[in-house]
């Protein structure tokens, strides 16, 4: 789960990592009395998960209350790079900044352990320092159990050549952005720039932090953090039915079980549709192992409800599951929804294989739904659903 | 041969007592599974009955090493007492520690992972989020189904549960040596790199196939291990041609950023080593099937 900078800010605040004072609002109005606050000026910021925002317009000085509202009015609603604005942040205005530094903490998947990056050229994009300059980019192999103490800190202040007069602060944000990164289980904690000002301080002006959404468990208050109003109705719908489900923009519903069956099942059928005027999945769904006739019902629940769907592609191999159960759930599922009043118009393909995958298809036959097709093989399967979704 | 498990092992289950320990403990009896023990220090003492088989319930993982020889231990224990379940097993340095339970925390992975380390690698972990391990006909470590194959001479290592399945089933009359599910969680213990070198070693693995997807690097790190040192002909297939970017898809590790990770580029490393890869789990298969054949 990526954060916007203003919660990414909180959680820097509450580890005590050095940041400037800011709100998050939702309505222009509000920016006065934060403003009049901050002592009658302010930064208004547009809080959206994608890079470049600055360049796009969205990050604005305001010089009085009543600036800070006309700059909220324009920022909000506004498009950058696909994603709307709801939210600004108004900031304190950062005192004269003399260096712009890089520093985070990171997973390093390819070494099963995780990674400091730091560097004294903050400010742009860090790839792009990376890519031009690797010199001034320091990368420190950090061990998941030892963590960060001064000591480590202090070698990663020296290898990325930090000036004496702030190795001792740069040093203390190490630390307390290790403390965030540990305390809040998260993937990525990210400042750039972290800012030298005229007063010899190190504040972090911007920051981006991803958290694990496996470590909710010990993190209630994740529930907060996630984005509600960006998630797809869709998305949103299945997320409350526990599915594992993302929308995409085909018109062939997908229904699996297990992941990697699924992401198969996306690639089979965009190959098929290659041959059916580019038709392709509608969604990535994930039912899981040992799915009942309720979880597959909500499934195509959700499925059937999208506007884009034109065919089902249901691909089961039974591992654990039984083909006569997933059967089973089909032909109940489609009931169910049908004595809820729903009509049911989209063919359905279904493919079976694996666990009593005779038993499962003998259900469908004998059910003889006029909209289920049973095709036994995966890329036949594919080919008939991608077939049926570009006659719709 | 086979890697890493055979008829010899002796399996003890953290986590039997459970619902999903019990029903894969079953089924892992029923595959012929030498399981000789469970671990749960509230239960200690007791005996389980599996259809008539009595396993015996240990209060720590080292009392069920001393007691029966064990040298494989599979890890269900749900996520929040995982990590403390992986540590007492590298603890007791047992051999083998397949760990099935989904949804762990990153930094519980990677902090157990650092322990293996620092106690000298001295367990082989495998997972977490896998479907485990099976050497048809001698011994089934974990959920795959135990009936979809029989022995042969394929070597199969793959990052996701029912694609092994699919492809297991796609090669079920020849048969597989051992068949090992790596997860696809963003940490890992063993990896391809690990199972290739294994099946390259086995006199009874003729031919490996690779299941990746996307994220991470690993599929490529594969390829230039391959590149070096596997003789044996290799078929791959990669999931995920058609996931957009900045997605997860299901597994914590399937996630596309930037341009690295993607499955394009995972193909093209592979072909670029000489692994043959399929489109399709099916055309895959064929692949495999072409080798052998001729």
């Amino acid at each position: 789960m990526d954060l916007f900078e203003y919660q990414a800010r909180d959680l820097f605040a509450k580890h005590d990592v050095p940041v400037l004072a800011g709100e998050v609002i939702d309505t222009p109005e509000a920016a006065r009395e934060i403003t009049e606050r901050l002592g009658g000026k302010s930064v208004v910021k547009a809080q959206v998960k994608v890079g470049g925002r600055g360049k796009a317009g969205g990050v604005k000085l305001a010089a009085s209350a009543d600036e800070a509202v006309a700059r909220a009015t324009d920022i909000l609603g506004m498009d950058i790079k696909g994603h709307t604005v709801h939210k600004v942040m108004i900031a304190e205005t950062a005192p004269e900044i003399l260096e712009e530094y890089y520093v985070s903490f990171l997973l390093d998947r390819a070494n099963r352990t995780f990674l400091s990056i730091a560097s004294v050229e903050g400010g742009m994009e860090i790839e792009e320092v990376a890519a031009t300059r690797p010199e001034a980019v320091a990368k420190t192999p950090i061990d998941p159990i030892d963590g960060v103490d001064e000591a480590k800190a202090r070698e990663i202040v020296a290898a990325a050549k930090f000036p004496a007069e702030v190795a001792d602060k740069v040093a203390n944000v190490l630390v307390k952005l290790w403390d965030t990164f540990i305390k809040e289980d998260a993937l990525l904690v990210e400042v750039n720039p972290l800012a030298k000002v005229a007063s010899g301080e190190v504040i972090a002006l911007d920051g981006k932090v991803s958290l694990d959404d496996n470590a909710e468990f010990r993190h209630p208050d994740f529930e907060e953090l996630h984005d509600k109003a960006a998630a797809n109705p869709l998305e949103a719908a299945a997320k409350e039915k526990n599915l594992n489900y993302v929308k995409l923009d085909g018109e062939v519903g997908i229904i699996g079980n297990g992941a990697g069956l699924v992401m198969s099942t996306l690639d089979v059928v965009a190959y098929a549709g290659e041959k059916h005027g580019g038709v392709k999945p509608a969604n990535f769904l994930d039912i899981g192992g040992g799915a009942s006739a309720q979880v597959m019902a909500n499934g195509l629940e959700i499925i059937l409800g999208d506007p884009d769907v034109k065919s089902v592609f249901v691909n089961v191999f039974g591992g654990i599951t039984a083909c006569d159960e997933v059967a089973n759930g089909i032909v109940q599922a489609l009931k169910l929804l049908e004595d809820r009043g729903e009509k049911v118009e989209k063919p359905l393909v279904v493919r079976l294989d694996g666990n009593n995958a005779e038993l499962g298809r003998q259900i469908l036959t004998d059910a003889n739904h006029p909209l289920v097709q049973r095709v036994d093989t995966m890329d036949g399967a594919a080919d008939k659903a991608a077939e049926l979704a570009a006659a719709k | 041969m086979a890697i890493w498990l055979n008829k010899d092992s002796k399996v003890i289950v953290q986590g039997m007592t459970g619902s999903t320990g019990m029903k894969h403990t079953k089924l892992m009896l029923g595959d012929g599974t030498n399981v000789v023990g469970g671990v749960n220090p509230r239960k200690a003492g007791q005996t389980v009955d599996f259809d008539g088989t009595e396993v015996p319930v240990f209060g720590s993982v080292k009392e069920a090493i001393d007691k029966t020889g064990a040298n494989v231990s599979v890890i269900f224990v749900p996520e929040k007492f995982t990590k403390d379940a992986v540590v007492e097993a590298i603890d007791a340095e047992i051999p083998l520690a397949v760990v099935i339970t989904e949804g762990i925390a990153v930094h519980d992975s990677a902090s157990f992972w650092a322990y293996a380390g620092k106690k000298g690698n001295k367990t082989r972990i495998i997972g977490p989020n896998c479907p485990g391990i099976i050497t048809p006909g001698q011994s089934n470590v974990g959920i795959i189904p135990g009936d979809i194959t029989k022995p042969g001479r394929i070597g199969l290592v793959s990052k996701s549960g029912t694609l092994t399945y699919q492809m297991m089933y796609e090669l079920r009359d020849i048969g597989f040596s051992t068949a090992v599910g790596i997860g696809g969680d963003p940490i890992i213990g063993s990896t391809h790199i690990d199972a290739l070198a294994a099946f390259q070693d086995d006199p009874e693995t003729e031919l490996i196939v690779m299941i990746g997807e996307i994220g991470g690097d690993a599929e490529e790190r594969a390829a230039a291990f391959i590149k070096e040192n596997v003789t044996k002909p290799v078929v791959g297939y990669v999931a995920g041609f058609t996931a957009p970017e900045g997605k997860t898809m299901g597994h914590a590790g399937a996630i596309v950023s930037g341009s690295s990770g993607t499955a394009q580029a995972k193909k093209e490393a592979l072909e670029a080593a000489g692994v043959k890869v399929g489109k399709t789990p099916t055309e895959t298969a064929k692949l495999a099937r072409e080798i052998l054949g001729g």
